[in-house]
């Protein structure tokens, strides 16, 4: 079978090109592998293991933020599981906006945003005060 | 482009993993649980973040995550999450097992067979609870 396409004429492969696409797609598949257990674990303890979500409130937080164990769970969950979110917004934005300044605009939009929830996050789980309540 | 060539369609295109069947429909799943739980990630941070404000406030806003109709949406949640790992694992076998593209259609059918063996008791947990909530349970 002969290929229809004709051969290239100019080398595609520009000499500044960097690999990030490349990064990404291997960030995505590493971080999922983590982020399956990280989150199922989350979704199993706080909505089917005791009361489930019934169970939940400020004392309850309050005890498990006590132990390094989840605050480093819950800082891990919140960072990778924004990053892979993030990039794969990043990379729907990219297929369907075809308009340069829509596909620009949304995507600072979108980082704008996950930069906020990520910073916001890391806080609350830092500066947490149990004498609140 | 300078020349146009006519690319002829073939009966069986090459490449067939992402034109329809399971290869594109485990696709488009994966982009809308994708989103809808990167959206849901967001509400939850900033509820979350209500820890930091007052344990009324927080309490108050946990509260809704509580009522049986809230109940239902967070099933479909788990529904989400569930199906995006399992699937996310299934890519992960296409990318890096020799093996993986060959067998991707019969890996749609475990993964979803996964999915409904996890669900099944899963679903039954989080609505006990709920019915536990609304009617009262024994001790």
């Amino acid at each position: 079978m002969s290929s229809p396409l004709a051969a290239p004429r100019s080398q595609t492969r520009n000499k500044q090109r960097s690999n990030f696409e490349l990064y990404g797609w291997l960030f995505m598949r590493i971080s999922g592998i983590v982020l399956v257990f990280l989150v199922l674990g989350h979704l199993f303890i706080m909505n089917i293991l005791d009361g489930g979500v019934q169970r939940i409130n400020f004392a309850f937080v309050a005890g498990r933020w006590s132990s390094p164990f989840w605050q480093v769970w819950d800082l891990s969950m919140l960072w990778l599981a924004m990053l892979h979110g993030g990039n794969g917004m990043r990379t729907i934005i990219n297929d369907y906006a075809e308009r340069d300044q829509t596909r620009f605009w949304l995507k600072m939009l979108l980082y704008v945003a996950t930069v906020f929830i990520i910073i916001l996050g890391t806080l609350v789980i830092f500066t947490f005060d149990p004498s609140l309540g | 482009m300078a020349t146009k060539t006519p690319v002829s369609l073939t009966a069986t295109p090459i490449g067939t993993l992402y034109r329809g069947g399971e290869g594109m429909w485990t696709w488009v799943l994966q982009r809308i649980t994708g989103v809808s739980v990167f959206f849901f990630l967001f509400v939850h941070v900033l509820d979350t973040a209500l820890v930091r404000v007052s344990p009324e406030a927080y309490d108050t806003v946990i509260a809704t995550y509580k009522t049986p109709i809230v109940a239902l949406l967070e099933v479909g949640l788990v529904g989400a999450v569930l199906y995006h790992a399992l699937n996310g694992i299934r890519i992960i076998l296409i990318d890096f097992w020799s093996r993986g593209p060959r067998v991707q259609k019969q890996m749609t059918w475990v993964i979803a067979a996964i999915w409904l063996v996890v669900m099944v008791p899963g679903v039954f947990f989080m609505l006990k609870h709920s019915v536990e909530a609304l009617f009262g349970s024994t001790p």
